[in-house]
């Protein structure tokens, strides 16, 4: 999986895209046990940062990303380029985090000196 | 007697997010101005493209994430001020720690990576907290780019 190149621009320096694969995405809803959420919102009485819901949110992202380049490779691409990330709330203490970007190959060019 | 209790809650909650609420923002400040030296050597482009001229390079995709919420005193301020309407400042500097500290786990992720530029960067607020009154004032942030690895260096 790690092969799988993933960038927010439309072109990569050095490379040349040879095939376009269309739209790939991948979306991702979790929350956190009662517990972690009962201790967020004592905290958020002094402010600061919420390290439950930051640890939520990177999680959440994680899968999100990880299910797009599962995708991408099972269309038998080797990058996915422009990616973007959007998150909403579905329910109180849950994160939703959406994947998306494009399915191209790749293509290196040789090396310029 | 019992008729007071709430109150006296209310007042306890106020001070003690007066204090250290106040305590926690400017530590935050102090460590967030202290890591935004470290990392002033990573350029953040926000443009399409990276800078000209760069010669080999490889590319990474780095993001960052922060939650930051408000203290108990600074939610009844803006509430207050929400009241009467105007620029809230509470809110300001809420959304504001949020973003730089986004933009600085985003750079020390592309310092890992031995990125030198991040391009095309974009943000992404989010609310897990819900949206009833009691529990608002907590803001999620997402910053995500491309870190630009030269092969020079």
């Amino acid at each position: 999986m790690t092969s799988l190149l993933l960038s927010t621009m439309e072109t990569v320096p050095g490379h040349v895209i040879r095939k376009h694969l269309g739209l790939v995405q991948g979306s991702s809803v979790r929350s956190k046990h009662f517990g972690r959420d009962l201790m967020a919102s004592l905290k958020n009485m002094v402010g600061g940062e919420l390290k439950g819901y930051t640890e939520l949110l990177q999680e959440t992202r994680d899968e999100a990303l990880e299910r797009m380049q599962a995708e991408a490779v099972s269309i038998g691409a080797n990058a996915v380029l422009n990616v973007r990330l959007a998150t909403s709330s579905v329910a109180t203490g849950a994160a939703e985090v959406f994947a998306y970007g494009t399915a191209v190959v790749l293509e290196a060019l040789p090396a310029t000196a | 007697m019992d008729s007071l209790f709430p109150l006296i809650l209310f007042g306890v909650l106020l001070v003690t997010g007066f204090i250290f609420g106040g305590i926690a923002e400017r530590c935050h400040y102090a460590s967030i101005r202290e890591r935004e030296r470290q990392l002033a050597d990573i350029l953040l482009v926000p443009g399409k493209q990276p800078p000209e001229g760069l010669g080999d390079c490889s590319t990474a995709f780095v993001c960052g994430s922060a939650v930051i919420g408000m203290d108990y005193f600074k939610k009844a301020l803006a509430a207050f001020v929400n009241f009467l309407g105007g620029r809230i400042g509470a809110y300001e500097t809420l959304v504001e720690r949020a973003r730089r500290e986004a933009i600085l786990r985003m750079k020390e992720e592309a310092r890992r990576e031995n990125g030198r530029y991040i391009c095309n960067i974009k943000f992404s607020t989010a609310n897990i907290m819900g949206q009833k009154a009691k529990q608002a004032g907590c803001v999620e942030v997402i910053a995500y780019g491309t870190a630009i690895v030269p092969h020079d260096s």
